[in-house]
Order: C-alpha cells, then sequence, then structure tokens
C-alpha cells in the first residue's frame, strides 16, 4: 500500500482520537463504543483499493490526496445561501444542517404534524429506539466509508414517524457543504423510523455551496438508516449536487419489515468522485423494495452506484432501474448486487441499468451480481449501453428542430424515464435545469 | 415549386437514383409510383435531406433555392414535410411538446410569432379530432407503442400542423386497412391548396382511389420511365409493373 495511504489515515484516526478524548465522555457509553468500534474497524481495513472488490472501479486516491480537515462550522449562513438548495414544494418539515451539524435556524419545524418526531440526532439520543438502531441497521463493517462517518458520528437528522401517521407532504433533509478557506470533510448522518402503516415521502438533498476556495473542494461522507415498520409505505429521493470539484460518498441503509414498501430514488447530478452505497434487507414476508437511480457525469467525473438487495425472506419483491448519462471523459460504475437466501422462495427480483454515452470517451462499466441461494425464484437482470439514436435524430431535425436542441431533447428524454416516477415535482425541476445546464 | 434535375444518388456505394427528372408546381398532387427497389423511398429521403444518401450528380431547386446544400431542419423551416414509411419511435419525448417545439421553430424562422402551449393545445385538438385521434394521443411519448396506423396517422396530423409548401408521403398507405386509409386519405386532402403542392409515394394504385392525382410517375430503376394523368394509375393496377417495363423495351427496340 502506497505511503501516502497509510499517512491519510493515520490523519483521520488521530483526528478521531483528538474527537473521542474531547466528547468522549459526554455522549452515551454506547455511542462512543460504537464510534471505537468503528474507528477500530476502519484502522484494520483503512481505505479501500482497486484490489477491493467492491471497489474495483473507483480509485479513491485523488480523494485521498486532498488534505481534508473536519470542516467548519457554517454558523454564519443565512436564509440567503439556503435558497438555491430549497425545492419549490411545500414541506411537512424541513432539517437543514451545515457541514453536518443541525442549523436550527435555517430549518422548519413549525406546524410539525402530530406523530413526527423531527430534529438533531444529538439531542435526541436519549429518546426510544435510538440506542436500539442508530449504527446497527447500516453494516459498516462491509463499508469503510461508512465505518469513518459512524468513528466521526456526532450529530445527523432524526426522523421517527409513529404508527399509522400519513404525511401529506415531503419531509426534507437539507445537508449543505460549505467549504472554508481549507478542504473540509464533513459526515452527514441520518436515522429515519417509520412505524408500521405510515406512508410518507422523503426527500435528502446534499448541495455543495460555492466555497471560498477556487472551486472549493468539499468532502461529504454521508450515512442514512431507515428503518420501515410493517407496511410502512415510504418513498424517498436522494438528490446529490455537490460543486464540481467535491468528493461524495454515502452509503443508504434500508431494513424492511412485512409488507413494507420502499421506492428510493438516488439522483447523482454532479461531483469530482461519487459513490453511493444503497443497501436493502428485506427482513420479513411482503416486502417490495424499487431501487431507481440517475447519474449525470461529464469532463473527468467519476461516478459509482452499488447496489444490493438482500432477499431474507420469502415472497419479496425488487425492482432496480439505474440509467446514467455520460460524456466528456466521464466513467460510470454500475454494480447490482442481488442475494437471494435459501428460504426466500418466490423472490421476484428485476434489475436493469441502461446508460447513454454522448461522447466517445466516456466509458461505463456495469455489472450484475446475483447470488441465488433458493430454488422458486424469478430473477432478471440487463443493462444497456447506447448513443443518441441518430434516427430519432433525423426525424426531429426533419420537423425543422435543430440538431443541438435534438440531442439535448434526446437526452432530456432518456432521463425522463426515471424522473416521471419521482413523486416530489421540485425535485424533478431540479434535475431538468441541471440537464439543461450541462447541456445546454 | 419543385425541380428535380438529372438527380443521382448512391446508397452504400450502389446506383439507386440514376437521373431523376421531375417538376412539381404549387396546387398540383402528384404520385410516384414503381415497383420495389426503383428507388421511391430513396428520392423522398435524399429530398428530406437524410445523410445516408450520397448524391452524385443533378440539382434540386425548391423555389429557386438549391435545397441540397440545406440542412435537413432547413429544408423543414423552408416548407418541406416527409411523411415517413416508417416513422422512428422516440420514448420519453411527448408528442404535443415535440410538435410544438418544432411548430415554433418553423415559425421563428417564418417571422411568426411562437405558440404558447394553451394556444397550441387549442389549435391541436381540433386537428387530432378530425383525424379520429383520442385524447391519451396527448400524454404518449412519440409513436412510441403506436401501430402502424396510429403512426401514419401522426405522420399526417404533424402535417396538418406544421403547414408544408411540399408535403412528400412515403408509402403512407403501406400497412393500413381500409378505414384508416379513408381517415388518412381525408386528412391529406384537407390540405390541398392552390398554394400547396403533394406528391405521393406508392407502390399501391389503391391510395390513388381516395388521393386523386393531377400527375402520375413511373419510377423503375432509378428513373422515372413514364409520366401520365391518374389513368395511368388504372392501367398499371391492371396490367401491372411488367406490363410497363415490356412496352418500354418495345419502344426502346
Amino acid at each position: 500500500m502506497p505511503v501516502a495511504t497509510k499517512e491519510y489515515e493515520e490523519r483521520y484516526l488521530a483526528s478521531f482520537q483528538e474527537l473521542d478524548s474531547r466528547t468522549g465522555s459526554r455522549v452515551p457509553a454506547w455511542l462512543r463504543r460504537l464510534r471505537q468500534e468503528a474507528a477500530e474497524y476502519f484502522a484494520e481495513t483503512g481505505f479501500p483499493t482497486t484490489r477491493n472488490e467492491e471497489w474495483k472501479y473507483t480509485n479513491v486516491a485523488p480523494l485521498l490526496a486532498v488534505p481534508f480537515e473536519p470542516a467548519a462550522e457554517g454558523a454564519s449562513l443565512g436564509e440567503e445561501a439556503l435558497k438555491p438548495a430549497l425545492l419549490d414544494d411545500a414541506e411537512a418539515a424541513r432539517l437543514v444542517f451545515v457541514n453536518g451539524r443541525f442549523a436550527e435556524t435555517l430549518s422548519s419545524l413549525q406546524g410539525l404534524p402530530s406523530g413526527v418526531v423531527a430534529g438533531s440526532l444529538a439531542s435526541a439520543l436519549g429518546e426510544a429506539g435510538v440506542e436500539e438502531h442508530l449504527g446497527q441497521i447500516a453494516a459498516h463493517r462491509e463499508h469503510p466509508f461508512a465505518a469513518l462517518n459512524t468513528a466521526f458520528l456526532q450529530d445527523g437528522a432524526y426522523l421517527r414517524v409513529s404508527k399509522g401517521t400519513v404525511l401529506e407532504k415531503p419531509v426534507h433533509l437539507l445537508f449543505l457543504s460549505a467549504s472554508g478557506a481549507r478542504p473540509g470533510v464533513s459526515h452527514p448522518r441520518a436515522l429515519v423510523v417509520a412505524e408500521r402503516d405510515t406512508q410518507f415521502r422523503l426527500v435528502e438533498s446534499y448541495f455543495g455551496l460555492p466555497g471560498r476556495l477556487p472551486g472549493g473542494a468539499h468532502f461529504s461522507n454521508a450515512v442514512t438508516e431507515i428503518l420501515a415498520g410493517e407496511n410502512a409505505m415510504l418513498e424517498l429521493v436522494k438528490l446529490q449536487e455537490e460543486n464540481a470539484a467535491s468528493f461524495h460518498t454515502a452509503l443508504l441503509a434500508v431494513r424492511q419489515e412485512r409488507g413494507s414498501n420502499v421506492f428510493a430514488c438516488s439522483i447523482s447530478l454532479q461531483g469530482a468522485l461519487v459513490r453511493n452505497d444503497v443497501s436493502a434487507v428485506l427482513a420479513a414476508e411482503g416486502a417490495e423494495c424499487t431501487l431507481d437511480g440517475l447519474y449525470l457525469a461529464a469532463g473527468r467525473e467519476h461516478v459509482d452506484n452499488h447496489t444490493a438487495i438482500d432477499h431474507a425472506s420469502p415472497h419479496c419483491a425488487s425492482r432496480q432501474l439505474y440509467k446514467g448519462i455520460l460524456d466528456g471523459h466521464a466513467a460510470g460504475v454500475f454494480n447490482g448486487k442481488i442475494l437471494v437466501r435459501k428460504d426466500a422462495q418466490k423472490t421476484n427480483a428485476v434489475q436493469s441499468n441502461k446508460n447513454l454515452l454522448l461522447s466517445g470517451d466516456a466509458q461505463i462499466n456495469t455489472k450484475p451480481q446475483l447470488e441465488i441461494f433458493a430454488d422458486d425464484v424469478r430473477c432478471t437482470h440487463g443493462a444497456t449501453i447506447g448513443q443518441i439514436d441518430p434516427e430519432a435524430v433525423f426525424y426531429l431535425r426533419s420537423r425543422g428542430i435543430g440538431p443541438e436542441e435534438a440531442r439535448r431533447l434526446l437526452t432530456r428524454a432518456f432521463a425522463a424515464e426515471i424522473l416521471e416516477r419521482v413523486r416530489v415535482p421540485g425535485v424533478r425541476e431540479r434535475v431538468e435545469q441541471a440537464l439543461r445546464a450541462r447541456w445546454a | 415549386m419543385l425541380s428535380i434535375r438529372n438527380l443521382c444518388a448512391n446508397a452504400a456505394g450502389s446506383e439507386i437514383l440514376r437521373g431523376i427528372d421531375l417538376e412539381v408546381n404549387p396546387g398540383e398532387v402528384h404520385a410516384i409510383m414503381g415497383p420495389n427497389g426503383s428507388g421511391k423511398s430513396t428520392l423522398a429521403h435524399v429530398l428530406a435531406g437524410r445523410d445516408l444518401y450520397d448524391v452524385t450528380n443533378g440539382e434540386v431547386l425548391f423555389e429557386g433555392k438549391n435545397l441540397l446544400a440545406m440542412a435537413p431542419e432547413d429544408r423543414a423551416r423552408e416548407g418541406i414535410f416527409l411523411a415517413f414509411q416508417y416513422p422512428v419511435e422516440i420514448p420519453g419525448v411527448g408528442n404535443l411538446y415535440f410538435l410544438r417545439t418544432a411548430l415554433n421553430a418553423i415559425r421563428r424562422h417564418r417571422g411568426l410569432e411562437e405558440l404558447d402551449a394553451m394556444d397550441f393545445l387549442e389549435l391541436v385538438n381540433g386537428k387530432m379530432k378530425s383525424l379520429g385521434m383520442d385524447q391519451t394521443y396527448r400524454e404518449r411519448a412519440v409513436n412510441a407503442g403506436f401501430s402502424g396506423g396510429e403512426k401514419k396517422r401522426n405522420e399526417i396530423l404533424q402535417m396538418s400542423v406544421l403547414e408544408p409548401k411540399l408535403a412528400i408521403l412515403d408509402e403512407t398507405d403501406s400497412g393500413l386497412d381500409i378505414d384508416a386509409l379513408r381517415i388518412v386519405a381525408d386528412g391529406v386532402n384537407a390540405l390541398r391548396s392552390p398554394q400547396r403542392a403533394i406528391v405521393v409515394v406508392t407502390h399501391y394504385q389503391r391510395l390513388l382511389n381516395y388521393i386523386i392525382p393531377d400527375k402520375v410517375h413511373v419510377l423503375s430503376g432509378g428513373k422515372i420511365v413514364k409520366s401520365g394523368g391518374k389513368d395511368l394509375a388504372l392501367k398499371l393496377e391492371e396490367k401491372g409493373y411488367g406490363w410497363l417495363e415490356d412496352a418500354l423495351l418495345v419502344d426502346s427496340g
């Protein structure tokens, strides 16, 4: 392993030691243990290299090369700074975090519907269920960056929706990264507990504010844990819009109970290096999981989406549709893992990854990974890699539409399939804006 | 309006059009018939500007301008419309969004104001009704999942919205049953005007019972071998293309 990497690991571990000695005695013992255990795990395994199967196509060296320091508090951010990150939709509640820390003044918790507890995780450590679930849904022993996040866990978003509650409007978790004079790293964290029979939508957005450094780099290392109770119906949209010089690693871990239905759409608009891991465990019968994704990359950007669905119970269904649009010299990676355990009979799992390459130098590595141990199952997977259809371009031109506009129309059309399934209008508009800006 | 002189074109290296001469004036309806492989579709696509074909000789003037030097979108903006034989499906692009974008591109070129969504909808609704197209068409993507008949009707709808000066229909009747055929023909006939020229490319005479041509040309081996009035089409129907070839041999022999 290169000497430099060892140094970076040591730097992060030293940072952890500093954090632990400063705050360790002030947090509940269970949390301190959780953080220490995560740090130990990270100390053992270190940052992943391309020799690690899960990181074969994604080299984190560019990320490690930047001397990130724990990001400063962004206390001075006002409402104005927030504006570009907001969506136009009415919200049931909005929790804003700046560099991972809860920003109460920027959040909106008035008129919280009954049955909803939302706020800072740091303030909720004593609440029922937090100790039970925090750090238990995300398998940070399998994800080095998640382990790092857990080691540095200080604050985050806590959302609990109690039994039977149905929310009309979505809850918005907004994680802002504001890079200062020096490149900063933050570890956004969220714990969402959807009790039985609840129904709601959740928007999780990661927005990089233009910083003081020219093209200020920020590293967001996020972990979101979701527990979907029996019959809960949850729609989650993740919108990742860091700036072009930034890095984003994230783990979304979902655990689904009996009859629950989770739809999670992960949209990645920009970032020098982006790695999203989505892991869903279908822990009881009749659970349904839909994972959608849309990733855009141009220039020299790198975007890697890894999904893993664990059919741990019979009669569960999962669907995955990930679509990528790659231009310039961008590189994309998709790895879709489906694990069907021995007793998970009558599993129905469908996976599809479609990619549109807009340039001769863009590339995509796409791979399904099926591990099937039951014998009465239906599992299908497929991947396509294509370019804009010249027949379609000619058709549009023959009607008076210019060639550039025709290509734009067709690029947006490719993304439309995913956007149509997102039931938060503000998100759709945002993505369309981003598409227009990128491919104008 | 359209003046084709000695047009020669290749596709993938082989000669398809071997010297086409044709004059079309405003207000006229011309039919171009011919056996399979004669070059009918190639001619239509060369006029529309499809880059799969190489023009090796000849010229085409549209309203006095050099058509072959114009990009496809410019030809459309100048007023040429090709109704395709096999319209391509474009999932993800809504029918109405596409049509409004096209119309506005053409209107801009003509110095007219663009139509907003509301005005456009009003315009389109009337035309859709007369073509027997139901409201669901509006939500669907361009030709996506359309039956053959629906695709052809979509071509005619576009034609009636874009109001071209020269409309070329490439085997618009292929794959249609008699009812669909009648609807399509009615749509085309409704567009007849002294300022507009229509060129119907067809293999079968049947369509010409409904869209009655002023002139009929027979394309064979890449050239127009005979021109006449509408009874030429009837004669071909009766006697087949073979009759014409024999007759020509006799003439030249």
